[in-house]
């Protein structure tokens, strides 16, 4: 294992009333469940983490948060407004940007499209700037300007799916494992980029991860989620030393 | 040589209006997956508006120039016929959205049948004319007695197509609502994600299919100087057809598709038989999808998964 991610440190403070607040949301399926009533909180400034192993409701969780499917049961708060019945573009408008499972890069778009389409909630205003900065952070994207979002790479495309989410300049971002299918070396760059943005801008960060050593490394607060509900939750040290959570994802895991 | 040259001008014209009319199903297909039966009727009844106004313009208002008339009239029916298409994707169509597939079918199956019927009760079953505008023409080259010779309405026809798929080509590759629509069409669920009114933009892509449609009512409504309740069937059936041609989902290929359509039923009336025209361009739409099941410019799949 080459490349070794920092782990974060996990002094900073919850400040004011969180930016995301869930609480007690039920997601169905039809007639199944999926979501049993679930807590999060996500407070300005953080990075938090959310690991669970595949199927275990993670990727349900995101999507409710955007509204699609809507929860049945529970309330989404985003900067203290109710958000739980709005349409996921409403949702996008409060500035929530989302790379969501499966990045779902618009595949006959150009890269430099899908940019844009990241910025089309301030209509392309701040792009020329924006986009530089995305280079400064994804130097391999503008090599790919002009390439079609389906012929990229795993890792390129993962890029190109944070990078686009941050071009609505968003207050909260969620990711939604980045590190999926990645090589270790990518996967440090991105976790990396994840990082000085917080610490540079302040980003408020909520993670999706499977790779639960990585992430817990990344994040300041970390929440476990087994079969649709939250089981366990501390600072991201905390849960690397939780026997259960070592037991569970750590131990022949994939760091 | 020279009925060649005649008709391909004669098979380009008419290309030109099937054209107009398989953008708005590649369109609609593209970003719902649903085949818009009633787009047909909606091209008729913008033929009938275009008709409306063109009598109002020239007999009760005194609008003396035929070309302002027909821009005029253009306008308006384009203004129209995107509103009623707006109309009934709003009350037929979106309802039925995430409902089984062949509802939304069914019910554009029988909006169709509204709009028809609307018109026959409406302006009676007979053919409209309109009085003969534009009856000049230009002789290009004459050889044994065979005049080829292209019309002003020829000319109109072509150059209006032209002009307006490069605006629509414009709109759709460079602005920001062409780029939300190609983005629905891609992944829905990503451009609600980005912020964009998903609902809206299909709204907009009914509204400038049938406003494409409408161009293509005028011009059909100039070139044949009549309309009839039931002109909606047949070309709305080729237009369909020059998009599945083309390639459906493919905007170029919509294009294509109906120019060759014009092509095949042109060239076919005038070296065979007029009365199997109909025949000819289906057995050869029927013999490019057994070997290109994709149409002509479908697109390739490269995504990676």
């Amino acid at each position: 294992m080459t490349a070794v991610i920092e782990t974060q440190d996990t002094t900073v403070a919850k400040v004011g009333p969180p930016l995301l607040k869930v609480e007690g949301v039920k997601t169905y399926y039809g007639n199944i469940i999926a979501l049993k009533g679930v807590d999060v909180d996500v407070y300005p400034g953080e990075i938090v983490t959310l690991i669970g192993a595949n199927g275990a409701g993670k990727s349900t969780l995101m999507m409710t948060i955007f509204g699609n499917p809507q929860a049945r049961e529970g309330r989404v708060l985003f900067d203290g407004r109710d958000i739980t019945r709005m349409p996921s573009h409403e949702i996008a408008r409060l500035r929530i940007a989302q790379s969501p499972e499966g990045r779902r890069i618009f595949p006959r778009m150009t890269v430099l499209e899908n940019l844009q389409m990241g910025a089309s909630l301030d209509k392309l205003k701040y792009f020329n700037d924006d986009v530089e900065r995305m280079f400064t952070l994804f130097p391999r994207l503008k090599e790919r300007l002009t390439q079609r979002g389906g012929t990229l790479s795993g890792g390129e495309q993962q890029m190109l799916a944070i990078a686009r989410a941050l071009m609505a300049r968003p207050r909260l971002l969620m990711l939604d494992e980045p590190s999926l299918g990645l090589a270790p070396l990518i996967v440090k760059q991105i976790f990396d980029a994840v990082r000085d943005l917080n610490r540079t801008e302040g980003l408020t960060v909520f993670l999706v991860e499977q790779n639960a050593f990585h992430a817990l490394k990344l994040a300041h607060r970390g929440y476990v989620m087994v079969n649709g509900l939250v089981t366990l939750s501390g600072t991201g040290q905390e849960l690397l030393a939780n026997p259960e959570v070592r037991a569970a994802y750590l131990e022949g895991g994939r760091h | 040589m020279e009925l060649f040259l005649q008709q391909f001008i004669n098979g380009v014209t008419l290309g030109s209006i099937y054209g107009l009319i398989a953008i708005g199903y590649t369109m609609v297909f593209g970003i719902i997956g649903m085949v818009n039966f009633s787009h047909g009727d909606v091209f008729m009844v913008s033929s009938f508006i275009a008709l409306i106004f063109f009598l109002v313009l020239t007999t009760w208002l005194g609008v003396a120039s035929v070309a302002l008339a027909l821009l005029i009239v253009m306008v308006i029916s384009m203004v129209l016929t995107g509103l009623m298409s707006w109309t009934i994707e709003r009350v037929a169509y979106r309802p039925l959205r995430g409902s089984f597939r062949l509802a939304p079918l069914i019910s554009a199956i029988g909006m169709s049948i509204v709009l028809s019927n609307f018109i026959q009760v409406a302006q009676g079953p007979r053919n409209k004319p309109v009085p003969p505008m534009v009856t000049e023409s230009i002789a290009l080259w004459e050889r044994n007695g065979f005049t080829v010779s292209v019309s002003y309405k020829q000319l109109i026809i072509i150059a209006v197509t032209a002009v307006l798929l490069a605006c629509f080509w414009f709109l759709v590759q460079k602005t920001s609502l062409g780029r939300a629509q190609r983005a629905c069409e891609q992944d829905r669920k990503m451009a609600a994600l980005l912020g964009i009114n998903v609902d809206r933009t299909i709204s907009l892509t009914f509204v400038m299919g049938a406003a494409l449609a409408a161009v293509a009512g005028t011009l059909f409504l100039m070139y044949y100087g009549v309309v009839n309740f039931s002109d909606g069937f047949v070309p709305g059936v080729k237009a369909f057809t020059a998009a599945v041609l083309g390639g459906i989902g493919s905007l170029p290929g919509a294009v294509l598709g109906g120019l060759l359509i014009g092509l095949i039923e042109t060239f076919w009336s005038g070296y065979f038989s007029i009365d199997y025209k109909d025949v000819a361009a289906f057995s050869i739409l029927a013999i490019v999808l057994i070997f290109m099941p994709q149409g002509i410019l479908g697109r390739p799949e490269v995504e990676k998964v």
